[in-house]
């Protein structure tokens, strides 16, 4: 039994991720998040849209716990993360992959050592690393780039790196912050068909996004978020 | 933890010069410990051989017959805190001179025994009882000089004790100094390794392993600097011992025992690794915010 269990961190739900009555403000005036509940089942495709500075990369940043809310209660893959200790941190992170709008790829690694940076921090063996990281670059196709350097890719294959990598360590949950941001169409598209293939296989996928296009096309749920609200919630939702 | 070892080789490798500077520092720190600990080990050793041998050596003038030799003698045997008296005549004195001389033809060439005085060494039963024999001694007519090792052992106390605090001092302060120094190194690093750190903090990384190679690459340049400055003061030490034996005479210092040398590693080592090791801790605490 893991500790997060032990401590009652863990508890099995039905719902992937669950905001309950959220709020996160910065500093004593600025309110980035006021009220926000909302549960996510496991498998859902659910796309954040909203303009510039609604909160949406603040409600990515807490299911990473990268930052802590001012109130309310989450669950993301049954860790309560409000009752989670600093030192559990690592075990969240681990079901929680994240893909990021500039990538976060390190330049003086390659491909596959990117990838393969995913698995080292899990303490996978040499032999397991390989033949994992070797299955996903293939999944992405940028098998025949492994040995090539972040800068030396262009933005759709460096954005599948980035995916490959998040996604190596089969993790419940993926976070997405506009991944298409950097992107032209056509290789947004690519992206995106990646995505959906990993939500596929059963991994709950959230995705903040400013792509109208995409969000209309998909015909996935999309939450709306307006000055820190969630102001829609429509299951096969459009870009408003 | 052997990834932690690897992620700690790959850390060196990428900055070669620190590398160096870092080690450099360390060796400069733990040389300078070991020339004081060898220093300090050298003197206590003579101190001690001369605290063991208690003697008085007077020297006879010219002229100084061997009944006025017998006359001193006998009186001295009879007294209680005498243990041994010997006699070493001019011609002896010559002979010991040859001997320790031998290498040195140019010095035996110049020496006859005219120039040699004949001498009476006695042994005493205890230090204390060097100075109120030697003062009966100087009194004699026919003495010209008294040798008191209580003296030498008085300097020699003094040389250790000096050796201690200054070597002490400057121990310490070079300790500090290169601890600051692993602190700015390490510092340096991580800063440089910030955007990784960020990445494996996001992948799920545990704080130790994010950590440990730090620590680990601080604990490396202390043993490198330690492990060094131990090789090299053992081959110098080592390639100088005959012609530091020829100074020492009775002194049974030299060739240095390698159980002592090895003794000397592990304290080295030791204190390698406590140096890197709260050097890194520190660096890592400081600018390692995870």
């Amino acid at each position: 039994m893991t500790n997060l269990v032990k401590n009652g961190i863990v508890k099995s739900s039905l719902y992937m991720i669950r905001f309950e009555q959220t709020t996160k403000k910065y500093g004593t005036n600025t309110l980035a998040l006021e009220d926000v509940s909302l549960d996510i089942k496991q498998g859902e495709f659910v796309f954040i849209v909203g303009p510039s500075g609604a909160g949406k990369s603040t409600l990515l940043k807490i299911l990473t716990r990268e930052l802590t809310p001012t109130s309310g209660k989450i669950t993301v893959a049954d860790i309560d993360l409000t009752k989670l200790n600093d030192k559990d941190i690592p075990s969240l992170r681990r079901k929680v992959g994240v893909v990021f709008q500039d990538f976060k790829l390190l330049d003086d690694k390659t491909v596959f050592e990117n990838v393969a940076l995913a698995l080292e921090v899990l303490d996978k063996n040499d032999e397991e690393i390989n033949k994992m990281v070797e299955h996903i670059l293939k999944l992405v196709e940028i098998w025949d780039k492994k040995n090539l350097f972040p800068k030396q890719l262009s933005g759709g294959e460096a954005q599948r790196t980035a995916i490959a990598r998040a996604v190596v360590g089969k993790p419940d949950v993926l976070l997405a912050d506009e991944p298409t941001g950097d992107l032209d169409p056509k290789t947004a598209w690519s992206v995106l068909q990646l995505l959906n293939e990993i939500n596929s296989w059963g991994t709950t996928i959230l995705m903040a996004t400013h792509n109208q296009e995409i969000v209309n096309t998909l015909k996935k749920r999309v939450l709306v978020i307006k000055k820190g609200k969630i102001v829609k919630d429509s299951k096969e939702g459009k870009y408003e | 933890m052997s990834r932690n070892f690897l992620y700690t080789k790959r850390n060196i490798r990428r900055t070669p010069f620190q590398a160096i500077a870092a080690s450099m520092v360390m060796f400069l720190t733990f040389f300078a410990l070991l020339t004081f600990l060898l220093l300090a080990l050298g003197s206590q050793t003579a101190l001690k051989y001369f605290e063991s041998k208690p003697q008085v050596i007077a020297f006879f003038k010219e002229g100084t017959t061997s009944q006025d030799v017998e006359t001193i003698q006998q009186a001295l045997n009879q007294e209680t805190r005498v243990a041994e008296t010997k006699y070493v005549s001019k011609e002896e004195a010559l002979q010991i001179y040859r001997d320790k001389n031998k290498s040195d033809p140019a010095l035996l060439e110049l020496v006859t025994a005219n120039i040699l005085p004949a001498s009476l060494e006695i042994s005493t039963k205890s230090p204390q009882d060097l100075q109120p024999i030697a003062d009966i001694l100087k009194k004699e007519p026919v003495v010209s000089e008294v040798i008191v090792p209580e003296d030498v052992v008085q300097t020699l106390s003094s040389i250790t004790r000096v050796i201690r605090v200054v070597g002490g001092a400057t121990v310490t302060f070079l300790m500090l100094f290169a601890t600051l120094v692993i602190i700015m190194i390490i510092g340096f690093k991580i800063r440089l390794r910030r955007s990784e750190i960020e990445i494996m903090r996001l992948l799920g990384a545990s704080p130790s392993f994010i950590r440990n190679p730090f620590i680990l690459e601080g604990m490396f340049y202390g043993v490198a600097g330690a492990l060094t400055s131990w090789i090299i003061s053992y081959t110098i030490l080592w390639y100088f011992t005959p012609f530091l034996q020829g100074y020492l005479g009775e002194i049974k210092l030299l060739p240095i025992n390698p159980l002592v040398m090895l003794g000397l590693l592990g304290v080295n080592l030791t204190l390698a690794l406590i140096v890197g090791g709260l050097g890194s801790i520190f660096a890592v605490r400081r600018y390692l915010k995870i």
